[in-house]
């Protein structure tokens, strides 16, 4: 099995699964309560929030264990909103974990440009004293795009002082460096199972100048911000992956992009094709470095992707278009919609996401079975 | 041993298409489960909604089956729903679940299957595929009461040499004695009635086609063209409709005979005005050749048939009730289609 939809899920860590099986034998204890084996418990998670506030580049108070990164998505805009009311902005490319909460409280959306990178000017306009949150992700998880959060908070404090920064960091963790990429964010989400943690749990980053209502009460738990006992296992798992991809992530970043490069380079070569977020450099070569590493998102036309992605897996290989809903079904791309792609086009979308685990073979096979699969489609013509 | 012949299996997550898997499979087919989304919007337990998603795909992981959902939602809002709300727009009354098999399961979905190499596309409708000396031939299914023949009269040879229908030689009963003999969570779940795309519960046809089309208000006249009453909406009266006329008469009732939107009337007049000697067509398609002897004639998916004979018009043998324009006419010969038409404005 070829697995090129490490943006979906990535393959569970040996060092999460060793974590998580520990907690779950011998470390049953509900961390809220007095005894040794809930101290035990409490050390457990106590000890998982050092390592994240590590790698996330904050200090450990900060960080809010959520059930994953819609959670934290919803807790930081709808938590934001109910404490501090005023304007919300997301981008039009966020996803749906944002924009829905954004629609549902009657925030804005900012414009993108073609080249999926946030449209300034737009977002200015839409700026002023009432907005209290804009949320913008920091690697799109269609197509890759890495936002400039740096020039984007820059101008937040020029034109909304008052206002605070989210980001929906869950498809750049894999990828980028969070303590720099999202110094300048004032709420960060992430989800564990994007870097081989499990499913079901994440974080929300809650910096110095934030401020929440709880959408959830009971316990008190996570400073009476999110009430409910902790997940010990998923959260000790989660930290584990969490410093095994940060200790990696140098190495897996020089060791994949040559490898996406050749699939993007060679996908593109095929008539018809079109590879979102990126440029020309002046010696004609195409320039990623707006994409993160693990990214080769390709457009081709006269071809849909459902059609193309189950004969892709009836040879063996697993990717995806646009996200998912829940039926199963492969939705039109919101993304590429807001990107300024004709809806035809982006129906022809395919995602191959590379992973910490994606070997050069895994790319060898894929570029046999592609572009065979695309002549096929063409020819019958569905 | 010879290669399983790989076959695509429309899965709607109702019991007729879990059979209809489940026989293939026995058959010996190579079978593959799809469920087709079809419709965003809401809808009550029509083929659309989530739920029977994962009626479907839960059915296809106790047959131990592959099972994907194809999104044809764009497909479905062009060739279906807009031709919907456009034919009522022009007073006709449009038959959907036709018009998704022609372009939807018989023309999409069948290009598709044909595209990922499948010899053979499937699907649980109630009819059977007759070999005839001249062709092959849609044929009423052994069930006649389930019959779905009158939907499927458009499907020409090339569909038909790739299609099969498995459940069509069965009577309903037994399709249920079979899902529960494999103990198939689908059944008993009840069969899908209405139009899949309209939520009854939120406020059916009506409220649907008020949010898409702009109604026209006007008069309801009799036949001597004197106004009798007022309507809200010409767009939402059928032929042969007798509520909602805004007239009384319960000793001489009256029925709608004839809407005409673009002068915003509806005539109305008695039982006996409702009823023609012939009726107008166009698409007039014959199977094989044309046959102009007596046929019999039906004008509604579970409606019955009358003898009638096809010449440029449909002629009946007695006198017969208006069809609305835009329904459906499907002539048969011996329980097989011969031929179709739909019906125009009198």
């Amino acid at each position: 099995m070829i697995y090129l939809d490490n943006a979906a899920s990535a393959p569970t860590r040996q060092e999460t699964i060793e974590a998580m099986v520990s907690v779950l034998e011998e470390n049953y204890g509900n961390p809220s309560g007095s005894h040794s084996m809930a101290r035990k418990a409490r050390r457990a998670i106590d000890d998982a929030r050092d390592i994240l506030a590590e790698t996330l580049g904050c200090r450990a108070q900060e960080i809010i264990y959520t059930s994953g990164g819609t959670e934290a998505d919803n807790l930081a805009i709808f938590g934001t909103h109910n404490a501090l009311g005023g304007t919300v902005i997301c981008s039009a490319t966020e996803h749906h974990a944002v924009l829905e909460p954004t629609e549902t409280i009657g925030g804005q959306i900012a414009k993108v440009n073609p080249d999926g990178s946030l449209d300034l000017n737009h977002l200015a306009d839409l700026l002023n004293e009432q907005t209290t949150l804009v949320s913008i992700g920091l690697v799109n998880g269609e197509t890759g795009i890495i936002q400039d959060l740096e020039t984007i908070s820059d101008l937040i404090k020029e034109l909304a002082p008052n206002a605070l920064l989210h980001t929906d960091a869950v498809q750049g963790f894999p990828w980028l460096d969070i303590p720099t990429a999202t110094k300048t964010a004032d709420l960060v989400s992430i989800a564990a199972h994007k870097f081989g943690g499990p499913k079901g749990i994440g974080v929300l980053v809650a910096k110095e100048k934030a401020k929440l209502a709880p959408m959830q009460l009971g316990g008190g738990q996570e400073q009476g911000i999110r009430s409910g006992t902790q997940d010990v296992a998923g959260i000790v798992g989660m930290a584990a992956a969490a410093q095994q991809t940060s200790n990696t992530r140098q190495a897996t970043i020089e060791r994949v992009t040559p490898l996406r490069n050749q699939l993007a380079n060679e996908l593109t070569s095929i008539k018809g094709s079109y590879e979102t977020g990126v440029s020309r450099n002046s010696n004609g070569e195409t320039n990623r470095s707006k994409k993160i590493a693990g990214s080769c998102h390709v457009c081709f036309d006269q071809i849909e992707s459902e059609a193309l992605l189950f004969l892709l897996e009836q040879e063996n290989i697993l990717a995806s278009a646009a996200s998912s809903c829940s039926s199963g079904a492969q939705d039109p791309s919101h993304v590429l919609a807001a990107m300024g792609y004709n809806r035809e086009l982006a129906g022809g979308s395919l995602r191959l996401s590379l992973g910490y685990k994606t070997s050069e073979t895994d790319i060898q096979k894929a570029l046999e079975v592609i572009p065979k699969s695309i002549t096929k489609l063409r020819k019958t013509g569905s | 041993m010879k290669k399983a012949e790989k076959i695509l299996v429309a899965m709607s997550g109702g019991v007729d298409s879990s059979v209809a898997a489940a026989v293939l499979i026995k058959e010996g087919f190579d079978v593959t489960g799809v469920t087709m989304k079809l419709w965003g919007g809401s809808s009550d337990t029509g083929c659309c909604s989530v739920s029977d998603v994962i009626d479907a795909r839960r059915v296809a992981d106790q047959l131990e089956i592959p099972h994907h959902v194809f999104n044809f939602g764009d497909e479905f809002d062009t060739h279906v729903v807009e031709p919907y709300v456009e034919a009522h727009a022009i007073g006709e009354t449009p038959n959907p679940c036709i018009e998704c098999n022609r372009h939807i399961k018989f023309d999409k979905l069948f290009r598709r299957a044909h595209a990922l190499g499948f010899d053979l596309l499937a699907t649980g409708h109630h009819a059977q595929i007759a070999q005839e000396t001249n062709g092959l031939r849609i044929k009423r299914a052994e069930d006649h009461a389930k019959d779905q023949s009158y939907v499927l009269h458009m499907l020409n040879q090339d569909q038909l040499q790739k299609l099969r229908f498995p459940i069509g030689t069965m009577t309903k009963k037994h399709v249920r004695e079979i899902a529960n003999s494999l103990s198939l969570q689908t059944a008993d779940k009840a069969d899908s009635q209405d139009v899949c795309f309209i939520s009854r519960t939120k406020g059916g046809r009506q409220l649907f086609l008020q949010e898409r089309l702009e109604m026209t208000s006007g008069q309801v006249i009799d036949t001597t063209g004197t106004q009798i009453a007022e309507i809200d909406a010409v767009e939402m009266v059928t032929i042969g409709q007798r509520k909602g006329l805004g007239v009384s008469g319960e000793t001489n009732p009256h029925y709608a005979i004839d809407v005409n939107v673009q002068q915003a009337t509806v005539t109305a007049g008695s039982k006996e005005d409702l009823f023609c000697q012939q009726t107008p067509i166009a698409n007039l398609h014959w199977v094989g050749e044309a046959d102009h002897g007596t046929l019999h004639v039906q004008t509604s998916a579970h409606g019955k048939t009358y003898p009638a004979r096809i010449d440029q018009r449909v002629i009946w043998e007695e006198p017969h009730m208006k069809v609305a324009p835009g329904q459906s006419i499907v002539f048969y010969k011996n329980n097989t289609v011969v031929g179709s038409a739909i019906a125009k404005k009198h």
